[in-house]
């Protein structure tokens, strides 16, 4: 057992993490699928504009979108192929947006790619290419990691934190990396702390996964980074960005203000080595690791599949379904979005798919103010008042008075709650209902 | 392939939900209703009965009223209309006649719970009310208690059915003065068990105490045994039905306050207050443990659970020796039941961020 073993000090729950499913099944490859779907919205911010038209031909690592605004990233084609069309797609999150839909070229070559030496290069450089190769925060936020690792003047960057922690239950693939990608994406790590001028670098990661840390820390002593790597006590949700920032460095990011103000930056791990491909083989983001899991999986897998795979592929290379699936999930089960249609591409966010099939739920009661939702809380809002507030239409109360906007949808008080109330569902509806009304 | 869409969170804990939370706290209170069947007969086991049927069906009849008409969907599947009348019947007498019982728990049910929404948006412990509107609607019936098993033989007549809180107050009230509780009791003859006598020489506390804490005492059906009431709650506590802060604060604050005032009610001046006696005494028990602790009328927060305590502590002391009841557990809790929603708007948790943002602030 390591001695220096913390975790965030307010709420946070203990899920079930049921990661034995899939945390000793190598990452495979997945065959080329026949046909991707690629869209414009890979990340957060708007959309990418458009670069190529129907009936186009494109190679494998050719940019085909571009970033349209200040907070938007770059899109490039995972495989070469033809433009067959674009149409309006719906992702797993609900959002519509534009998207390819690329016929692959299943013969095609894939193009080589060179080895660069990141360390002779500026930061400015290397923020360059991180931008241009359209990297983005894997961890599910998917928000662009140039506009993250630019550190604007009077700010510095004292810690960076690479997010190993994995808290979802299910998901596997954040474990798998530091497994198995371990030498590339601490060398990504290292190209961050370049970039960010970061004055310590620490790696966050869970105890459930006591064979990544040793790993790591192998890894980090052979090739002697001054990277320190942080056992972090089981806790939901400490793989956010806020709570984990707490766990490390025991600073607390205020209510509205990003973890730089507290001088932090945070990248995923799956970041990370998207970030070491980019720099040492200017290699764009466009392909992922993705945990395909859940007791409807018949054989759950960690596959390395193109981004716009279309999600059905995957389960087909596990196996198919082993029983009726309840719920097809996005994501982990605590902050998933469940989807209905299996041709819905996968994205540079996606780090999982589970599907589960039915179990028992208890029926909705009334709200008995039992205080569990408050107590599990990790940001400290009132949850239950939010639910009643929102419910009565009094969403300026919930706003200015409850914090309404502070809530990350974590679902902490939705898994506590006796009363068994869709919570994070008036969460979100409370936040839209809300903002249009002001 | 028919899946559903939901919001997130697509898991929940096992093993929770309000129905759970009924069943535990009904499971929990049974040892100590079971123990008041024992110590004052097969009648105290009927009013146990009518109570539990009446609250039940109350609550049925009324949610079939509101369109519920299939069992499954009713709100009796709940579990809390077994729980008030379970509560209910715990605290009344064995000697109550049953048409009391009844109303107490129609009393609960409609006009506690049901005019203000139903489970979860009384302000008002529906147990607590019923019993405090036909405390004070038949007082004389309500106070009639019968000397337990454990005691009967050695019972004179002259103290009959009278609890020991009771009789003190009387005692006191007749001009009994210079005595502590315990010793108005003493003075008076008030029989205590072998058991209680050998534990008290043993342990140099008062044998009233020691009858007091293991239920061997008059009083209501289920107040009796603070014993066997403390072994449960800590079972509660195990499975985070109910949580400290209300108990402890509530009989902390209630011990402080007797130690320092209670003696000057028998003329024996600041800091010689009985506390032991008191505390096991009464339903305090039953009352810090399962009836302050209710979920939906006591505050959300931790730290408004504290102050709800102290509040409760600070009544219960206030009622028990400068007002008329001799009790005075119930009517504590409602008061503080009523300041509840008050003290929710106005404590709410630190939220994340903003001690740290104070500090660099000052700074």
């Amino acid at each position: 057992m390591p001695n220096n073993v913390s975790t965030f000090t307010r709420g946070g729950v203990h899920p079930d993490d049921k990661k034995a499913l899939s945390n000793a099944k190598a990452i495979v490859k997945l065959p080329l699928p026949s046909q991707v779907i690629v869209s414009l919205s890979q990340h957060l911010g708007a959309p990418a504009k458009a670069l190529k038209a129907k009936g186009d031909s494109v190679v494998r690592g050719e940019k085909i979108g571009t970033a349209a605004s200040f907070i938007s990233a770059e899109v490039h084609s995972p495989v070469t192929g033809t433009i067959k069309e674009i149409k309006k797609v719906t992702l797993a999150n609900s959002l519509c947006c534009d998207a390819y839909v690329i016929d692959v070229d299943k013969d095609a070559p894939d193009p080589v790619w060179e080895k660069h030496d990141w360390k002779s290069e500026s930061k400015e450089d290397l923020l360059s290419t991180i931008k241009d190769l359209g990297i983005v925060g894997m961890g599910g936020a998917t928000f662009p990691a140039h506009v993250k690792y630019s550190i604007p003047k009077g700010k510095k960057c004292e810690y960076l934190i690479a997010n190993g922690v994995e808290c979802e239950p299910y998901l596997t693939s954040d474990h798998r990396t530091m497994l198995e990608r371990a030498e590339g994406a601490l060398e990504g790590l290292m190209v961050i702390a370049k970039v960010t001028e970061a004055e310590h670098i620490l790696v966050g990661v869970e105890m459930n996964k006591m064979d990544a840390i040793e790993h790591l820390e192998k890894v980090i002593s052979e090739k002697g980074y001054p990277i320190e790597v942080q056992p972090l006590k089981m806790k939901y949700p400490q793989g956010d960005e806020k709570q984990l920032i707490k766990a490390c460095t025991d600073r607390e990011v205020p209510s509205g203000k990003l973890p730089l103000d507290v001088g932090c930056v945070i990248a995923n791990i799956g970041t990370c080595y998207a970030v070491y491909e980019a720099a040492v083989f200017h290699k764009p983001l466009m392909e992922r690791i993705v945990c395909v899991t859940g007791e409807s999986i018949t054989e759950p897998k960690n596959i390395l599949a193109p981004i716009g795979t279309p999600i059905g592929e995957l389960i087909d290379f596990c196996g198919g379904f082993i029983n009726d699936p309840y719920k097809t999930i996005s994501g982990g089960p605590m902050m998933g979005f469940a989807f209905h249609d299996l041709t819905t591409p996968m994205q540079k966010g996606t780090s999982g798919i589970l599907c589960i099939p039915k179990f028992e739920e208890s029926e909705t009661t009334a709200c008995i103010s039992c205080g569990k939702c408050v107590n599990a809380c990790p940001i400290g809002l009132m949850p239950t008042m939010l639910y009643k507030n929102i419910n009565a239409g009094r969403y300026s109360v919930a706003m200015d008075k409850y914090s309404l906007m502070d809530c990350k949808e974590c679902g902490s008080c939705a898994f506590v709650c006796p009363a068994h109330l869709p919570l994070v569902h008036f969460m979100k509806t409370g936040k839209k209902l809300g903002r249009k009304k002001k | 392939m028919s899946v559903t869409v939901s919001s997130s969170p697509h898991v929940h804990m096992a093993n929770d939900s309000t129905k759970q939370i009924m069943r535990d706290v009904a499971i929990a209170l049974t040892p100590a209703a079971l123990w008041g069947v024992y110590q004052f007969g097969f009648r105290a086991l009927v009013v146990l009965l009518v109570s539990i049927v009446s609250s039940v069906l109350t609550e049925y009849l009324l949610d079939r009223k509101d369109g519920k008409k299939s069992l499954k969907e009713n709100s009796i599947g709940d579990g809390s209309a077994l729980v008030t009348g379970l509560l209910l019947g715990m605290n009344m007498s064995s000697q109550v006649p049953f048409v009391i019982a009844i109303l107490a728990n129609i009393f609960a049910i409609v006009v506690v719970k049901w005019i203000f929404g139903g489970l979860g948006s009384n302000w008002m412990n529906p147990a607590l009310g019923g019993r405090v509107f036909v405390f004070f609607s038949f007082t004389a019936a309500m106070s009639r208690y019968v000397a337990p098993r454990s005691l009967a033989s050695l019972m004179p007549d002259t103290i009959g059915g009278a609890t020991p809180l009771a009789f003190v107050k009387t005692s006191i009230a007749g001009g009994v003065s210079g005595l502590s509780a315990s010793g108005v009791m003493d003075a008076a003859g008030y029989p205590v068990t072998h058991f209680a006598q050998s534990v008290s020489t043993a342990l140099h506390i008062s044998p009233y105490a020691v009858d007091a804490f293991f239920g061997n005492i008059g009083g209501c059906i289920g107040e009796g045994s603070a014993f066997l009431l403390l072994l449960v709650a800590i079972y509660l506590l195990h499975k985070k039905i109910i949580s400290w802060h209300t108990p402890v604060a509530y009989l902390g604050s209630f011990a402080i306050l007797t130690w320092v005032f209670a003696g000057l009610r028998g003329g024996l001046g600041l800091f010689q207050g009985e506390i032991l006696t008191q505390l096991f005494d009464g339903g305090l028990f039953l009352g810090a443990l399962f009836m302050a602790t209710d979920m939906v009328t006591s505050p959300i927060t931790h730290k408004g659970q504290i102050l709800f305590g102290i509040g409760c502590g600070f009544f219960t002391f206030l009622f028990r020796y400068f007002g008329s009841l001799a009790e005075s557990v119930s009517l504590s809790i409602i008061m503080m039941n009523m300041v509840v929603p008050t003290i929710d708007r106005y404590i709410v948790p630190v939220k994340f961020g903003t001690v740290k943002k104070a500090k660099k602030e000052r700074a």
